[in-house]
Parts: C-alpha cells; structure tokens; sequence
C-alpha cells in the first residue's frame, strides 16, 4: 500500500506555491496515494536500453531569421495585469 | 428542415448561392442556442454581439472573396484565446482575463469567413473527461441529460449534437476531443501532432496537445481542418508539411484497405456490447472492400499510467504561469509576494487541477524522477514503437473510441478503473503523435457509440475516407437527439 502523508502534499505543494488547507492535504494525500499506486506498474517495464521519447513527432533545429517583429503593444499587454507603474507590473512586497 | 439543423457544407451552398444571409444563419444559431442552453449549458459565453456585428460585416463583403467557411457559425472551446472575449479554461483562475491577440486557429477562422458563436464549456484546464470539474458547472448530454457529455470538450461536443453550432473546435491531451465526439454521437478529429498551431491553446502538457476539430459529418470535419491545418511561425512544433484540402479524400472508396484491430481494443475492460458494434463495424468495413486483421500491441496496458505520469508533469511545468500577477484571479489576501502566489493559487485552480500539480511535481522531483518521468519516457518509446510496427502492415488501426457510453452524472467520480480502460483506447494518439478520429457506430441504451480511426503521422485524408465511406453506408449520423426537435 502506498502511502503519501500530509506533509507530503505540503512538501511538495510548497515547491509550485499552492497554499492548502487541512482538508485539502488529507483529500489529495488519499488520491495523490492512489495515483502513485497505479502508476506502479511502470516498474514492470523492461526499459534496458531504451530511448527516453521526448517528442511525438522528430523534429531536429527548427531555425528562423534573428529579425525583430511587430509584437503586441506594451500597454495593452500591462491592462491585462493586477497593477502596473511607469509600465512595469507592480507586485506585493517582497520582503 | 431548419437552418440550425443544417451541415456547414450545406450552409455554404445556401450561402453561395445567396439562399441565405449570414445574419439570417447568426440571428436563428442565436435562437436556437438561447433555446437549448438550459437543457445542456455547452457554453460559458455566448457571444451574441460579436456575432451579430460580424454577420453585418461579412453580408457587405464581396462575393468574390469569401473564405471556405463563409458565414458558418462555429463554437469554440474556451482554452483556446479570442481576442477581446473572455478565455477562462474553465477556471476560477481566469474567470475575467480577456486576451489581446488571437490563437492562430482563431485568426485562420477569421479570415475563411467563419462566425464565432461563443466560447465552449470544459473541464477546469481541460484536466478531466466529464466536463464536471468546470468552474462554472456541468454540461449535460444531449442525448440524455442524466448523463455527462464526456470531456474535457464537453462544450464542445455538447453543442455540435444539440445543433446550437454545426462545428467546434477542442483540444485533445488524452482524448478530449475524441472520447465526448464518441458520447455525444458526432465526430471528432484529433489531427497529428504538429499539423494545427498550438499558439494560442492553453497549454496543459505540451508533447501532447493539440486542437482537435468537431462535427456532425465527416465532410464538414475534413472542410474544417483544411482551413486551421498549417505551419505557423508562432509555434516552432507545427509542421511545415503542405496542406491538403481534406474534402478531396472522401472519395468513398476503400477497396483494398488494410486495418489493424489491436486484439485488446475488443476485450477486458471494453462493453460487451460496444465491442459488438465495433465487430459490427468491421463487418462494413470489410464489404467496402476492406481487409482487416487482428494485431497485438505489447505495451498498450502501459499507456495510461504513462500518460498519467507525463501530463501531470508537463503540467505541473505549464501552469506555473499562473502567478495572479501578470494576468488572471489575484487573491485579495497577501501581505507579500509569498503569500500572494500561495493563496492565488489556492483560491483560483480547482482540485482536480491542484491534485495534478502536486502529482507532477512529486514525478519529477529528484527522487522520483527516474523511475517515474524518465521510465515513462521510455515506456512512450515503446508502445510508439508498436505503433510503429503495426502501421507497417496496416494503413489504419481501429477500435472503440472508449470502452463505455457516457457516464451518469456524478457517478466517476473515484472509479479509476473505468477511466484506465477508456485511456487504454484513448492516449495512444496523444503518447504516439498521430492522428485518429471518432465517428458514430452505433447506440447502447440509447446513447452514442465511437467507431475510432487512427492513422499514419500526417495522414488524416486515409482516416477521413475511411470515416466518410463508413458513415455514409451506415445511418448513425442521421440520428439527432430528440433536444434537436425541440423536445
């Protein structure tokens, strides 16, 4: 039976920043367990010498000319976010 | 037989011929979804402006220079961006952002003629196959409304079979155009990796997704990808390949066709009597002239668990975007940049999308990353290289699009079981890069079956033909959900 904890679900949250609540930790750790108990069959796999499939379709150096284009405008992109000054997106304290 | 009930071919005949004006096709779509939508809520927005205004502009443009589409109305999943209309993937987390540019999809619609009609339910970041995990609830099966379209293009599939829209667009990851075209009756195309730009769909696992194509014909699905089909300097993945026009391969004949029937596709885990239709299904294909033989697939149980690995890792990487800073939900609680990030992010992604993440997180960190993201990797090499073997022999490998009819609202809840045995049937596509499709085969209880096609890396004219000469010597297109008559 595999096992994934509540300070498992908090370990690993706190690395993509998502805060949890009590109830949340106990829910996916159940699930998060499950999950890790049905992908276990993996292990089964004999992967001796085998490539890692990175991409569905081969595709080697897709190259274009270093030119500039004619990207969106800054202000209409800044309009999209929280806050903004001087045209730099403004963001809580840090410290 | 009204306008609503009519294909995108056939409104482009009307239309050619000046039977018909794109507003008049606007104004009853407009009626016809404002009927509908409380019985299946396939959309999140509808844009009745919008729509309105451009079936003006588009009536004032010259005949001479209509696009392919001309005044046919389309729905769109609302993972894919539309430039001043809302795009909220189903989420908290972007239930008020408002894009400024248009996904290349969009702008190739555009410029064929084609009328936006909306923006399309889905599971919360596509992360589902029920459309149930959507912020803003359920879509309902037309065909019966206790049940679930499918998903995560629930919206999408949802509103083709109601006939609030005769076309849509979806994104598929592990079936998510597929498996609802299958519930919901109607077909739906998930093309080769590469062959539509990815720029502008919401990305949930890159090596996977692509936008998918939906329909109540064979005929108006090959006219829809031959005009979102194409290279795209915006999205290095998309393929340089030329473009065929689809239309031209529904030729009818398939007189010497070989077909592969992978042995489990018809076995454990599978409907008895969805495997009866597909058998049935073979039957037809082999008196067009057909010739089909079972194969085997050695790694195809692992195709599942692998894919379970390799999304929720590329997800968990993707949706770092979003930060609350830049664009989307802000959480209202932070005192410091800290803070703010955790709580956006508690607050604006739903469960299912949060279990993901922290899944992903935990397969691609440093302990696990080997014997879980890497052993995957090689495990996608193996079963693609099944794939491989079979289309030496064979030009289309057929099956079940999924091993159920739609489920029972509510009811999949936890049941892990039924899901492995539909991605059995559906993430072999997304893991191995080629195209494949759902067409209707038949009904259990009343509810849709899928007939699923998939083919060659760029090869979607063979699966077209083969759907096209399949459906037109059967009747299951004709079929239309009693919701159609105003039931």
């Amino acid at each position: 039976m595999t096992t994934f904890s509540n300070e498992d679900v908090k370990y690993f949250a706190d690395f993509v920043r998502i805060g949890l609540s009590e109830e949340d930790k106990e829910k996916f750790s159940a699930q998060i367990a499950d999950l890790i108990e049905s992908v276990s069959n993996l292990k089964e796999v004999d992967v001796t010498d085998v490539k890692p499939m990175t991409h569905p379709v081969a595709m080697i150096n897709v190259l274009r000319e270093d030119e500039p284009k004619d990207i969106l405008d800054r202000e209409v992109m800044l309009a999209s976010a929280e806050d903004q000054e001087d045209g730099l997106i403004k963001v809580p304290d840090i410290l | 037989m009204t306008l609503t009930s009519k294909t995108a071919t056939e409104l482009q005949a009307l239309l050619q011929k000046g039977e018909v004006t794109a507003k008049e096709i606007t104004e009853a779509t407009l009626q016809t979804i404002e009927q509908r939508e409380e019985k299946i809520h396939a959309f999140i927005h509808v844009a009745k402006e919008e729509a309105t205004k451009r079936a003006e502009q588009l009536d004032q443009e010259a005949s001479n220079t209509r696009g392919s589409l001309f005044g046919v109305p389309i729905g769109i999943k609302d993972n894919i961006v539309t430039k001043d209309m809302t795009t909220t993937c189903a989420s908290k987390m972007l239930e008020d952002f408002v894009p400024v540019y248009n996904a290349t999809a969009i702008d190739k619609l555009e410029a064929a003629g084609a009328i936006n009609m909306g923006k399309l339910n889905m599971d919360e970041f596509a992360m589902g196959s029920t459309t149930e995990t959507s912020y803003f609830g359920n879509t309902l099966n037309p065909w019966n409304t206790d049940y679930v379209p499918g998903g995560s293009s629930g919206g999408s599939a949802a509103a083709v079979a109601a006939g609030e829209v005769p076309l849509s667009l979806g994104s598929d990851t592990g079936g998510s155009v597929r498996q609802p075209a299958a519930f919901c009756g109607i077909v739906g195309m998930k093309p080769t990796y590469g062959r539509i730009s990815r720029f502008g769909l919401t990305a949930f696992a890159s090596s996977l997704d692509q936008i998918g194509t939906l329909s109540r014909t064979v005929e108006d699905n090959a006219l829809l990808l031959s005009v979102i089909a194409g290279e795209d300097d915006n999205d290095s993945s998309s393929s340089a390949k030329a473009v065929p026009d689809f239309t031209a391969a529904l030729t009818g004949d398939i007189n010497g066709l070989k077909v592969a029937v992978p042995t489990p596709y018809l076995g454990e885990g599978v409907d008895a009597e969805i495997a009866t239709a597909v058998r049935e299904a073979i039957t037809v294909l082999e008196s067009l002239g057909a010739v089909c033989e079972e194969v085997e697939l050695p790694h195809i149980q692992y195709a599942p668990t692998t894919y379970y690995v390799i999304s929720s890792s590329e997800a968990q990487s993707n949706l770092s975007r979003f930060d609350g800073l830049r664009y989307g939900y802000h959480t209202e609680n932070a005192e410091n940049l800290e803070q703010a990030y955790f709580r956006t992010r508690q607050e604006g992604f739903g469960d299912e999308v949060k279990k993901r993440i922290i899944f992903g997180t935990y397969a691609m960190s440093a302990d696990h990353h080997e014997d879980l993201y890497v052993r995957a990797q090689k495990t996608r090499t193996l079963i693609a290289q099944d794939f491989d073997t079979v289309f030496e022999k064979y030009d289309v490998v057929i099956g079940p699009t999924t091993a159920t009819t739609a489920f029972k609202l509510g009811e999949t809840g936890g049941d892990q079981l039924v899901h492995y045995a539909n991605d059995v049937l559906a993430v072999p596509a997304n893991l191995t890069g080629r195209p494949a499709l759902s067409v209707p085969c038949g009904f259990v209880n009343e509810l849709p079956v899928g007939l699923q096609i998939m083919g060659k890396h760029f090869d979607e004219e063979t699966l077209y033909k083969v759907a096209h000469a399949y459906e037109q010597a059967t009747d299951f297109h004709k079929r239309t959900p009693s919701i159609q008559e105003g039931k």
